[in-house]
């Protein structure tokens, strides 16, 4: 009954968002109040029942209803009861439930937080949402129903979620990188609607840029989720590996992280207009491809999810439509932009447009390398290799660059010319970076490579300069706005990231040993004495777990408990590793199989610095929020209620004069 | 030329090289239930052993072969490879090896210390004939029966007890 329940909520939410597509595009074309205004309550309408169809799939899993295909596919009855809630997105099915589910709260949100903006306009946006939510929901309930029953009735009990999968950080990591894929659905929504209206002015970009900066956040944290997950549960300390869905979470961050700062120079200086309309569509693009790569099964993943060409022809058809549909409009409205601004070479416009360049390139570079292979064996039948050496080689071509301009680009000014009293300030922090970052390297780590120290010295130079201008507005008593404060935690934290990445990778050492009981090995200054062995049990596997004494420079630390899962029902065995971490180093044991007479293999190894990597993605994210709770959003609101109390005040005393 | 209907263009070549690939892509993957009773896909790789030669998938056709999907970055594949020794010492089925986005270096070091249980390896860097395949990771292991006909799928290790207890009386008829 209930999954029967959550097909028809699917249902009508369909039927809803079809109304929402369809008043919001075409009452503000024919100048309709009414359909309008029925706008909103078909997007209160799509939220309520999204909400209650994802409720019925979370309760069928959390009830254990093995009826259904999906939770009998992906759930279990001895899985503790929030992972049985994960499963909801652990799978192909549920997650496509959960991304328009989190496009009808996005959706609800702008309908909510709009009110000061022209209701033709949100009409339009919103319009634009029921259009995305439209295709979804059809390919959804097409290709992929969540709530489709096991032709031969209930079986005894499912199988399990895969074990990869059943940790902490899954549980929060999709949804966390779905609402930030969703969250440009807004901007590109915007776009559409500012396009179709054709007042390209610069209002619509001060009113998109919150919503991206909450987008783009999500996918922040979600990235950062995801790689620590990936280095902890994985067990062999891997944390990015250039995968192609990976990669095609990358991409939306890449174009993303250039749209906040082109929407930026469009609110502020009313330049980079079409091409940041164009950035607008392409991030959200971008996360449309990706679901179609990941979904489809053209390319070859570890995260694929179950992939069906049938299910790939949707997506790409539904991609022409929207993707081609805001093109066309872009090639329509597009020439009519013009910048009435100029700008000076040496301006902080030119160095956004720098970066901006940057990171397209950059997206271009990780779209190629994901796209290579494919083409290659495409059009000349061969196989050709594209792995993280070639990524990390192409990858920082326009990446260095771009670090080293983020220093110059927060002393320049907006339009003028001059660097000026800038100059000096460049100087002192590159010297304080150098200075800093060789003694760092070369005193404390007696570190000879190239990449460490230019890694470091770039990394600290983002940090100082990033800090120069709020610490001179407080001495000098002005107020730091959060805007402000939010760019220099985002830039603080692509700093920090930046030193600890490559410390880190220029530092690493590991070893693969086979241990006895009492038998220790040494790296670097850590020793590890294996002391034994016993058995433990969990919810719903049986594990062997080794203690590990950890000595740095002979001093006792701590104790490491890695373990050997076998999970019953998958008949699966995974190496859960155990990881000591520290501000100076993390350790990592995983413990591989006995390879006789209790002595066991183990992957041992020792990363400086690699919590700096989760510190900075931490403050990055903390930036973009910080910056979203700038007043000039709040401002715009109060301005618009104050014009709206005015106007009916006019009214009023017009009423009564007569 | 409108400047601004470039990205437009770009997009609609991509567009068509995804449709091309699509019309590519196998028509069956992933399910595991649906790979079994299916004709396991054939594939032609190089060699990890011989340089130069290339496996053919179709060479094993006429006796048992049990497919091992494995690689030196997988723990797991080191746990079931004594096993995979011992099915080789039986000689009731061809064993291969797909060596599945692996350093050839480093898989023919490995087979250097641990021994070869494998009649051929076939070197699959990209994954080509493992997406074929349906494969989600490593170990899986696929029975193939002598018309070139999946029968089982293992995934994960391949323990002493479901080799003798599931997959050998299946090559031995005594299952099904």
């Amino acid at each position: 009954m209930i999954p029967e329940i959550g097909q028809f909520a699917m249902i009508l939410a369909l039927l809803l968002a079809a109304a929402q597509a369809f008043f919001g595009i075409a009452g503000p074309w024919r100048g309709q109040q009414r359909w309008i205004q029925t706008v909103y309550p078909a997007v209160a309408g799509q939220f309520v029942m999204l909400a209650l169809a994802f409720g019925c799939l979370v309760w069928s899993l959390v009830h254990n209803d093995f009826t259904v295909k999906l939770v009998a596919g992906h759930s279990n009855s001895a899985l503790p009861v929030y992972f049985r809630v994960a499963a909801a997105w652990g799978n192909h099915e549920g997650s496509l439930l959960f991304w328009v589910f989190v496009l009808s709260v996005w959706t609800l949100a702008v309908a909510a937080f709009s009110t000061s903006l022209p209701r033709p306009f949100v009409a339009r946006v919103l319009g634009v949402l029921g259009i995305i939510s439209v295709g979804f929901l059809l390919f959804s309930l097409a290709t992929s129903n969540p709530f489709e029953r096991l032709p031969a009735g209930a079986i005894f009990d499912g199988n399990d979620l895969n074990p990869v999968l059943q940790d902490i950080g899954l549980t929060i990591h999709p949804p966390m990188l779905y609402v930030g894929y969703v969250g440009f659905s807004v901007a590109f929504a915007f776009a559409c609607a500012a396009m179709l209206e054709g007042k390209l002015d610069q209002t619509w970009a001060r009113w998109t840029r919150p919503w991206t900066t909450v987008a783009w956040m999500f996918l922040t944290v979600g990235i950062a989720l995801g790689s620590w997950w990936a280095y902890y549960e994985l067990g062999w300390g891997g944390y990015w590996a250039w995968d192609p869905v990976e990669n095609s979470i990358l991409m939306p961050w890449l174009l993303g992280t250039a749209l906040i700062h082109s929407l930026a120079v469009t609110d502020k200086r009313g330049l980079f207009k079409s091409w940041t309309l164009l950035l607008a569509i392409m991030a959200f693009s971008f996360c449309l491809l990706a679901t179609f790569m990941v979904r489809s099964g053209v390319l070859v993943s570890v995260h694929s999810f179950a992939a069906d060409p049938k299910r790939g022809i949707f997506i790409l058809t539904f991609l022409a439509l929207t993707i081609g549909g805001a093109l066309s409009l872009y090639v329509w409205r597009a020439p009519l932009l013009r910048s009435e601004a100029g700008f000076d070479l040496v301006s902080r416009e030119s160095f956004l447009l720098f970066n901006n360049i940057l990171l397209v390139v950059a997206t271009v570079v990780v779209f190629g390398g994901t796209m290579a292979p494919f083409i290659a064996d495409l059009t000349r039948n061969v196989t050709i290799s594209v792995g993280p050496p070639w990524f990390n080689i192409w990858f920082f071509l326009p990446f260095l660059p771009l670090l080293a301009l983020v220093s110059i680009g927060t002393f320049a000014r907006w339009k003028r010319g001059q660097l000026g009293e800038s100059r000096r300030r460049i100087l002192v922090s590159a010297v304080a970076a150098i200075v800093l970052g060789l003694a760092v390297m070369l005193g404390l780590y007696g570190d000879r490579s190239v990449i460490g120290p230019v890694g470091v010295v770039l990394g600290l130079w983002i940090v100082i300069s990033a800090l120069v201008d709020p610490v001179d507005r407080w001495r000098r008593g002005l107020s730091v706005s959060p805007a402000i404060l939010g760019m220099t935690l985002a830039h603080i934290g692509l700093g920090i990231v930046t030193i600890g990445l490559t410390t880190m990778e220029s530092r690493r050492a590991e070893r693969d040993v086979a241990l006895s009981p009492g038998q220790q090995v040494e790296v670097g200054r850590y020793t590890f004495r294996f002391l034994d062995t016993q058995q433990v049990e969990g919810p719903n596997y049986q594990a062997t777990r080794a203690r590990i004494e950890l000595f740095h420079d002979g001093k006792p630390e701590s104790i490491l408990l890695p373990e050997r899962r076998n999970y019953w029902v998958q008949q699966q065995s995974l190496a859960e590793a155990a990881v000591g971490v520290g501000w100076r180093r993390d350790v990592l044991v995983t413990l591989g199989e006995e390879v006789g007479k209790g002595a066991w293999s183990l992957r041992v190894q020792v990363r400086p610095l690699m919590r700096l990597l989760w510190l900075g993605a931490v403050l990055m994210a903390c930036g973009g929020f910080l910056a979203t709770l700038d007043r000039r959003y709040r401002r715009q609101r109060s301005a618009a209620e104050a014009a709206a109390q005015a106007a009916a005040a006019t009214s009023l005393a017009g009423g009564n004069a007569t | 030329m409108n400047r601004f209907a470039i990205p437009l263009g770009i997009f609609a070549v991509l567009v068509v090289v995804f449709a091309i690939a699509l019309k590519r892509a196998p028509e069956k993957q992933f399910v595991q239930s649906a790979l079994i009773g299916k004709p396991a896909p054939d594939f032609v790789l190089p060699d990890l052993l011989t340089a130069g030669a290339s496996v053919d998938s179709k060479r094993f056709k006429g006796r048992w072969m049990l497919l091992n999907v494995w690689g030196t970055w997988c723990f797991e594949c080191r746990a079931e490879h004594e096993q995979l020794l011992a099915i080789q010492r039986e000689g009731k089925v061809s064993v291969v090896g797909l060596n599945y986005k692996d350093e050839d270096d480093a898989a023919r070091k490995w087979l250097q210390e641990l021994g070869n249980p494998f009649d051929a390896v076939a070197v699959d860097k990209e994954g080509r004939a493992a997406i074929d395949y349906g494969v989600y990771g490593a170990p899986e292991t696929f029975l193939v029966n002598p018309q070139g006909v999946i029968v089982y799928k293992v995934v994960s290790v391949i323990t002493p007890e479901l080799w003798q207890k599931t997959l050998l009386p299946m090559v031995e008829g005594k299952a099904l």
